[in-house]
């Protein structure tokens, strides 16, 4: 009856977006588990974050398998949401001279229209946030002899521009969530008359939750 | 209401291969209960019988129902009155004295003929791809003698009152046919008239669809708001589903 198409279902336009969703989803989770960690950064004994970070250091190899994991779907979302830009730019060679907005049930919004910048200006933040902790000065705890990572954030984290340009990349990433949530759904064809408003409702509630959560951690040691 | 005066912006474009650009006019006493199309048209007699050559432009009923008309009005395909055609579009939703800005509708898989025409064949294509539907031959058959239940067939009718008039294409801001391309394979896959060319229909109109140079769908969901039949984007997800029934199973 149905003779398969040749072509590779992954790179069409539905494939290429079922792609972005659930690289998308598996950097979500990673999101949720980082700012869940993160929170240990509230607690008044240092000991308990660098304690943390010690653990997850220790877990070696699961931990060099996890972060090329983590990577690779890193690498997945950007490019395919760089070559997906790129073809929808060509689908629209001339641009309208005015460019109106419909209205509800439309949900384009300056989030959705701008995941591309969003999106890689959060990716040059977490290479240059990367950089600075992962890779940054390696103090040693006085009573362990585990790393005091704690000190180094707490130091890092007192520097105006760094708590400014951090703020800033958070609201980024909410605006980018923003969107992003219910457009995963909707991209993997999970769409429900009853439970779709609920998925777009949670998506902002995440955004605002994910991106207000990391954003309390910096701007929560300047003061303090 | 008295009549009014109104300044158009009107996209100007000679031929497929012509730059185009934006063409001030002006229209003046004009009846407010006097349809865009009717206003186009005035405007139009004026031209020719100042020897210029009139603005060409898409329409056939002028009633909503063909999907023939299809103009961008102040950046809004089919204007910003939603669940309408352009024809259904009239002069009382203008303020008077107001600059209207008249396109085509625009997508690179939709060539610019003249002026305001587009040429939307590319949907025809993508319909031509959809396969054949399961009708026994004959006598009307006997009522219920297929059992489909009222939400099943409401979804299936919603899907297929989609007249084809391109106008999620030109409000997409990535072109994308989804929406045109997702009502198209629901309507059939709602129904068990639908199920012989289920699969191949699902993987050879989405195939044709990125084809013909149309975007990737990434939900802003504009397409919803500018359908004149008000047609929704789970049509969109349905189509996925359908799509990875097919490719998957």
């Amino acid at each position: 009856m149905s003779e398969k198409t040749s072509t590779w279902i992954l790179w069409t336009t539905i494939g290429r977006k079922v792609l972005l969703a659930l690289s998308g989803l598996a950097l979500f989770f990673f999101l949720i588990f980082h700012l869940l960690g993160n929170f240990t950064l509230f607690v008044k004994d240092p000991g308990i974050f660098n304690q943390y970070a010690y653990t997850l250091e220790r877990m070696g190899f699961i931990l060099y398998v996890m972060e090329g994991l983590l990577i690779l779907t890193f690498l997945v979302h950007i490019l395919d949401a760089i070559f997906v830009t790129l073809e929808n730019r060509k689908a629209r060679s001339s641009s309208y001279y005015k460019e109106g907005n419909a209205g509800k049930p439309s949900r384009k919004s300056l989030s959705s229209k701008t995941m591309i910048y969003t999106g890689l200006l959060v990716f040059a933040f977490v290479v240059f946030h990367v950089k600075m902790f992962k890779y940054g000065a390696h103090y040693v705890a006085q009573n362990s002899n585990i790393r005091d990572l704690h000190r180094l954030v707490v130091e890092c984290f007192k520097t105006d521009y760094i708590v400014i340009s951090y703020c800033i990349a958070m609201i980024l990433l909410g605006l980018h969530l923003r969107h992003a949530f219910f457009s995963a759904f909707q991209s993997l064809g999970i769409a429900h008359p009853k439970y779709t408003p609920y998925i777009e409702k949670l998506g902002i509630l995440f955004a605002i939750a994910i991106a207000g959560g990391f954003l309390s951690i910096p701007v929560w040691i300047y003061f303090h | 209401m008295k009549n009014c005066n109104f300044k158009l912006l009107v996209w100007r474009q000679k031929g497929p291969q012509e730059p185009g650009k934006m063409v001030a006019y002006t229209v003046n006493d004009i009846s407010p209960d006097m349809s865009f199309l009717e206003m186009m048209d005035l405007l139009n007699e004026d031209l020719i019988k100042k020897g210029e050559d009139p603005i060409a432009i898409d329409s056939d009923c002028r009633e909503g129902i063909c999907g023939t008309c299809g103009l961008v009005i102040q950046g809004l395909a089919h204007g910003s009155k939603q669940k309408t055609c352009t024809c259904q579009i009239y002069m009382r939703d203008f303020k008077d004295g107001e600059t209207i800005t008249v396109e085509p509708f625009r997508s690179s898989a939709f060539p610019i003929i003249k002026d305001l025409v587009v040429n939307r064949s590319a949907l025809d294509r993508i319909i031509s791809k959809g396969g054949y539907v399961a009708n026994n031959i004959g006598g009307a058959p006997d009522a219920n003698a297929m059992p489909i239940s009222k939400e099943t067939a409401e979804l299936a009718l919603d899907a297929s009152s989609c007249i084809g008039c391109g106008a999620c294409v030109a409000a997409c801001p990535n072109s994308s046919a989804a929406l045109f391309t997702g009502a198209k394979i629901s309507q059939y896959a709602h129904l068990p008239q639908g199920s012989p060319d289920r699969k191949k229909r699902v993987l050879e109109m989405a195939q044709q669809m990125d084809k013909e140079g149309f975007g990737n769908c990434s939900n802003h969901g504009e397409c919803e708001a500018v359908c004149p039949q008000g047609i929704k984007i789970s049509h969109i997800a349905k189509m996925r589903r359908e799509f990875f029934k097919a490719s998957l199973l």
